[in-house]
């Protein structure tokens, strides 16, 4: 677990107050650039020098202005990966991967599983500038894993990758994520690396926290700076619960509700996570009569928000734990009577329904 | 072709010129990072003292060498008294005041390579345990390797060629601190002594044209050596 505070003034720059709490997992921040973003990775690594924070990573302090505790970087043992690989020119992979390996003390990572799992193997007798953007990359993530981090600190890290090579990186994340269990602590601008990736995810807007929880919970907010995206949209931790190969569909259940899909790889009980984007949930009093519709969700709405400036209206929905969001006109929200509380239906077409994860 | 006295001058300004490195550049390579990397007050000041020599004229750093590290100066008398050792009008001290006038040119390459180093790699080798001294070894070192290849051969070429400073530090000892130049300069004084310094002129285009040619072949090689020739 990780816990964080942070206040800082930049010269000319916006005030920082910042504090959040990341329990196991991943944990992802997220906003524009300038909303803050690399100040905290700059205290947590110790590499800013903040006017007041504290950094607690696991029960040990790392950083505390008060109480004039600052560990120094080399010796906080987080895995720290950069937009820009930073491999070291003059070595080749292997010695790149062992850097860190040979400085810290035994620990549970080992060299064979951590190239296994990057897939990087080919490349241990290669130079740096010989590799592409994305093997570098992986090698730069293999060589933070390697120094037995106790905290894996990912600063942009796909942000200077087109979008083949992304694809081509995100699943050894998630593949990390799942292989070692270390917390890591993701910063992007990039929402799909939020989806593949995050457990917890951190809003942060113009260098303050406006939304802190768990993915799902956060992505089903209607009044988050997220929510005025045009691609806005919940995000559901689901189970795969049924094939049904002879109509090709699955069936996904995601806590009370059940939703079909096309078919979808994965044994039954496969966990996944989609998103349905709030502008393709249409919602109804009555049931609609024949209709292609696969997906009628009875659910209740729990808030309506407007957005004055784009003339709609958010809707949170609830079913249970499970939460939807809706993007619909602020005329429907009249006519329909929809208020907190209500029972309405969620009409969700199967093609809207996006595996993330 | 030369003579026994003449070979003696040549092979002891090779030697100068060979401990004149050996003594400036460990010096030359930690202010270059000190003032590549270092944040102090008084950088400006240590910047300025260490340019000094390359514009002050040569006699005044031999004559200031003197008054520092001669028997009777302060730290050339403490020397002489606990160590005996002696500087002034030997070849230790012919090296020094060579060094002391080569170190511009030395801390100058070994800095700017320092500087084209991105800060980005040590910080990397910080978060991933490496000390100062660690990082200065294992990455800041090999990767201003070509600048302080170019640096000990530029520093060398310049001993070769240095005058002023040793005539006045050291004085023109043969066999002890005549080096080429002053070698060269003594033929001058002397009737007849001109083809003997035409001939050790011709030496000394030679030794500089080589060392140029090698500061060169191995700047390219260390540069390739540390993977920055794509």
């Amino acid at each position: 677990m990780i816990e964080f505070s942070l206040r800082h003034q930049w010269a000319g720059g916006p005030a920082l107050a910042i504090d959040f709490v990341a329990p196991e997992g991943a944990t992802a921040l997220f906003g524009p650039s300038g909303a803050g973003k690399s100040s905290v990775v700059g205290a947590i690594a110790g590499l800013l020098p903040a006017q007041a924070a504290r950094v607690v990573v696991d029960g040990e302090v790392l950083t505390d202005t008060f109480r004039r505790i600052h560990v120094p970087v080399e010796r906080r043992r987080l895995g720290l990966v950069f937009q820009e690989a930073r491999l070291f020119p003059h070595m080749n992979v292997r010695k790149n991967l062992m850097y860190g390996f040979n400085r810290a003390p035994a620990g549970g990572i080992r060299f064979d599983d951590v190239v296994e799992l990057l897939g990087i193997a080919a490349l241990l007798e290669r130079r740096p500038h010989t590799l592409s953007g994305g093997e570098r990359q992986r090698v730069a993530i293999g060589r933070a894993l390697l120094a037995q981090p106790r905290l894996l600190l990912m600063d942009e890290p796909l942000a200077s990758l087109d979008a083949a090579r992304k694809a081509e990186i995100l699943p050894y994340l998630a593949r990390l994520k799942q292989a070692l269990a270390l917390p890591i602590v993701y910063v992007t601008h990039a929402l799909d690396e939020v989806y593949a990736i995050a457990d917890t995810l951190v809003l942060l807007e113009a260098g303050q926290v406006r939304a802190a929880g768990p993915l799902a919970e956060v992505t089903s907010r209607g009044d988050v700076p997220l929510a005025a995206r045009d691609d806005a949209g919940a995000v559901l931790e689901a189970r795969v619960a049924e094939h049904h190969p002879a109509r090709q569909l699955s069936l996904l259940r995601a806590g009370p509700l059940a939703l079909w899909v096309p078919l979808v790889a994965g044994a039954l009980g496969t966990r996944l996570r989609v998103r349905i984007p709030a502008r393709e949930i249409i919602l109804a009093t009555e049931a609609p009569q024949g209709i292609s519709l696969q997906n009628v969700l009875p659910v209740l709405v729990v808030a309506v928000s407007e957005d004055q400036a784009r003339h709609t209206a958010m809707v949170e929905l609830g079913s249970g734990e499970v939460r939807l969001l809706a993007r619909i006109t602020p005329d429907a929200v009249a006519r329909l009577g929809l208020r907190a509380g209500k029972p309405v239906l969620a009409l969700v077409k199967s093609m809207s329904v996006d595996r993330v994860g | 072709m030369l003579t026994p006295d003449e070979w003696t001058a040549v092979r002891l300004s090779l030697e100068v010129a060979a401990r004149s490195v050996a003594f400036g550049l460990p010096v030359a390579v930690g202010l270059a990072w000190l003032l590549a990397r270092g944040r102090f007050p008084g950088k400006a000041a240590l910047d300025a003292l260490v340019h000094l020599p390359m514009v002050l004229p040569p006699v005044v750093v031999g004559w200031l060498l003197l008054l520092l590290l001669g028997v009777r100066g302060p730290v050339g008398g403490w020397l002489h008294e606990w160590f005996g050792v002696r500087l002034v009008f030997t070849t230790q001290g012919a090296a020094l005041a060579c060094a002391a006038m080569s170190l511009p040119l030395m801390v100058r390459a070994v800095r700017l390579s320092i500087e084209a180093i991105d800060p980005g790699l040590e910080q990397a080798a910080r978060t991933l345990g490496a000390g100062r001294l660690d990082r200065f070894l294992t990455i800041t070192l090999p990767l201003a390797l070509p600048g302080v290849l170019s640096g000990a051969i530029v520093g060398y070429v310049a001993s070769l060629g240095e005058f002023g400073a040793v005539i006045t530090f050291a004085a023109n000892i043969p066999g002890e601190t005549q080096t080429l130049p002053l070698a060269i300069y003594s033929a001058l004084q002397t009737p007849d002594g001109e083809a003997t310094a035409a001939k050790l002129a011709l030496v000394s285009i030679g030794l500089a044209l080589v060392g140029l040619g090698l500061a060169e072949w191995a700047g390219r090689r260390a540069r390739a050596a540390v993977g920055q020739l794509r």
